[in-house]
């Protein structure tokens, strides 16, 4: 590659970066104006920068519902994402190893639940979960977070295990291990860096629902974050709570960045190498 | 350590496709067998079938005097060698041979020592602690073999295992391989579509086709007395040539001219009409280089040779020849069927490294018609096959095999005897 070459991909990058990174830069300063400061215009805070909004959230008056809605969100986000990925695991396996009647259309199906609209079955979900007590409850948020993260995770993870030789279980079958010894020690190991991109992948969607959750629940007991950011109401009715919702939403974009940067180490492309001939 | 029988083994896939079709086939206690065919021809789902990986649909698998048909492959205590190896790259080398062990739920001191020991004997001590993904295609199979000796299996599998390395490393393994066996004195079964590997390796050769068994004998008997065609072909390198032939009383006629038969031979392709005479490359030769006393028994002839190809040790011409339709179908047949492309008659012809002999030109050639074949073109069978001889190259090889194991025996209690002192 020429250093001309070179200079414009530079470039390149740096102006994607600058306008992905663009919106994000603008919610962290717009976290860090006085109300007074909001409508102001500028980009960065004119009276200097001010903590209020973080303390509105996370001890003022706000804290009320943004604390239990961060509480509700990790803990049936991590749920939601744990049994997707166990069963998806499951599933995936079978779908890649073996070959059973009705294989293409269980993938089918599990596409097209994928690309189901979700606000047309919230409605009857609604009508339902309020007949058998699910309504704003953790499993009545769970249950339909599982449908919208098992496919897609089902989907990536048979293609990884489509990638794990099968002679690799052959092997250790030979070696003396039983089918589940053989899946636990050697495919187990060798799936992780599909696992946790699969587990990344999940928690996303079900981090960021909206739709389910401002209509399934009602109160803290069950309300995520994003249906809490919309029921912020400013300082007065008059004001608009702009500055505690880009505090929240900063707050809620922390995780997420935790999770890629720890999680990214574990996705180790070409794991397998030098299991099969080179 | 146990010997593999094998009853009418069938194995028909979902479409009724008889991959492997009604085999029988003993092999002996710390017998070097080898199974080989062209690809498609059933010798890998055969093993597969002995290892348990493959179900078998009718027929009896017997291991060590146990039937084996319903049991799980863990349950046959086989150790196998894959095409690729199959190492698990999230392992280290050491945990990659112990894993056998671990399994078996070895303590953890006598697992350190017998993956030393397995490790020295492959040379891959200083590699306990790397990873497969860091190691050169030889050390990796050096791994999967050591994965397969370190435990006490009742016998060793192999999956056409050097057919990922380059040339010269795979004749380096080839000989460590049978040194290996040799040693230890496991029964081994082996699988590769390699002739020079089929004929350096085992003690006899199993040839399969289509699912079937062509021949079970010693590389000897199987070079020098072929039951039919497609064994005849399929091994030696360059191939044994084929040359239309009609009879005349004790004579073959062909495009290189008459070759006489003695009277054994004579009789039995005595009243036949369209024949394929078979002659390997070494049975012919620079007509100028033969021995005035070995001249007679042979025939010479004049040929034009079509392209020389010189090899320092030695020197193939390739010579171009008519033949009759009906005869071309079936050569070319065989040769597809044998995985190569036959695109013209020409006979393969070895002559010695100094002989003068030049492309493109006419020149005389010898031709030794004491050990040519006859065979008949419809059948493929070979008409002019001593049996009796033929039995008898196998059970010289026989007797060497059982001196060599009885030797090895002896050679590895007393290392053991040493070892302890």
């Amino acid at each position: 590659m020429s250093t001309k070459e070179k200079t414009g991909w530079i470039i390149g990058g740096i102006v994607i970066a600058l306008y992905a990174l663009f919106p994000i830069a603008w919610i962290v300063s717009l976290s860090l104006k006085s109300s007074a400061d909001l409508n102001a215009g500028g980009f960065l805070p004119a009276t200097g920068f001010s903590w209020d909004n973080y303390s509105l959230i996370l001890t003022g008056s706000a804290s009320d519902l943004f604390l239990p809605a961060l509480r509700n969100s990790f803990g049936i986000c991590l749920i939601a994402t744990f049994i997707s990925v166990f069963l998806s695991m499951f599933a995936a396996y079978a779908i890649a190893r073996l070959d059973f009647p009705g294989k293409k259309f269980i993938l089918g199906t599990a596409l097209g639940v994928a690309i189901f609209p979700v606000i047309s079955i919230v409605t009857p979900l609604f009508n339902l979960w309020r007949q058998i007590g699910l309504y704003d409850t953790w499993p009545g948020l769970i249950i339909p977070y599982l449908s919208l993260t098992l496919p897609l995770s089902i989907w990536t993870m048979s293609a990884f295990f489509r990638e794990i030789p099968w002679e690799m279980e052959q092997a250790a079958q030979v070696d003396g291990a039983t089918t589940w010894q053989a899946f636990r020690k050697v495919i187990v190991p060798l799936a992780a860096p599909g696992v946790f991109t699969t587990a990344i992948i999940a928690f996303f969607i079900a981090w960021n629902d909206f739709v389910y959750g401002i209509s399934l629940t009602s109160t803290g007991a069950s309300r995520p974050v994003p249906a809490a950011l919309g029921l912020f109401s400013g300082a007065s009715q008059f004001e608009d709570p702009t500055g505690a919702i880009a505090a929240a939403a900063v707050i809620v974009t922390i995780p997420v960045v935790i999770l890629v940067l720890v999680f990214q180490r574990r996705i180790v492309a070409g794991l397998t190498n030098g299991a099969v001939k080179g | 350590m146990a010997s593999i029988e094998m009853r009418n083994i069938v194995k028909k896939y979902g479409d009724g496709f008889p991959a492997v079709n009604d085999i029988s086939l003993d092999i002996a206690d710390g017998e070097f067998m080898i199974l080989v065919g062209p690809s498609g021809c059933g010798k890998s789902t055969l093993l597969r079938m002995i290892v348990g990986l493959e179900d078998i649909t009718s027929g009896d698998m017997v291991i060590g005097g146990d039937r084996v048909n319903d049991k799980a492959p863990r349950e046959r205590n086989l150790s196998m060698v894959f095409q690729n190896y199959a190492l698990y790259p999230h392992m280290s080398v050491y945990e990659n041979i112990a894993f056998p062990l671990r399994l078996a739920k070895t303590p953890d001191d006598k697992v350190d020592r017998l993956v030393k020991e397995a490790a020295d004997v492959l040379e891959l001590h200083e590699h306990l602690e790397r990873k497969p993904a860091n190691l050169s295609g030889g050390q990796r199979q050096r791994v999967a073999m050591g994965r397969a000796i370190v435990r006490q299996a009742e016998a060793f599998l192999f999956d056409e295992p050097l057919s990922n390395l380059d040339a010269k490393l795979r004749g380096q393994m080839r000989t460590e391989i049978a040194r290996l066996q040799r040693r230890l004195g496991i029964t081994t079964v082996y699988v590769t579509h390699d002739q020079t590997e089929a004929m350096t390796l085992g003690d006899r050769v199993c040839v399969l086709r289509k699912g079937s068994i062509q021949q079970v004998a010693s590389p000897r008997e199987l070079y020098e007395q072929p039951v039919n065609l497609f064994v005849a072909g399929f091994i030696g390198s360059p191939p044994m040539n084929f040359l239309p032939a009609t009879v005349e009383g004790n004579r073959l006629q062909t495009p290189f001219g008459p070759i006489e038969l003695d009277e054994r031979r004579a009789a039995a392709v005595a009243g036949r009409d369209l024949l394929l005479v078979g002659i390997r490359p070494e049975y012919f030769e620079d007509a100028s280089l033969v021995d005035d006393a070995k001249k007679p028994l042979g025939s010479t002839f004049t040929a034009r040779v079509d392209v020389t190809e010189w090899l320092g040790d030695q020197q193939y011409a390739y010579i171009p020849y008519e033949a009759p339709e009906k005869i071309r179908t079936h050569l070319q047949e065989l040769s597809r069927e044998l995985d190569s492309e036959e695109l013209r008659t020409q006979a393969i012809v070895s002559i010695d490294a100094t002989s003068r002999i030049r492309e493109g030109r006419d020149a005389e050639f010898w031709l030794d018609s004491r050990k040519v074949h006859v065979f008949d073109p419809e059948t493929g069978e070979n008409l002019t096959r001593d049996a009796e001889a033929g039995a008898a190259l196998t059970q010289m090889a026989n007797e060497d095999r059982e001196e060599q194991v009885a030797e090895a025996a002896g050679g590895l209690t007393g290392e053991r005897s040493s070892g302890a002192a």
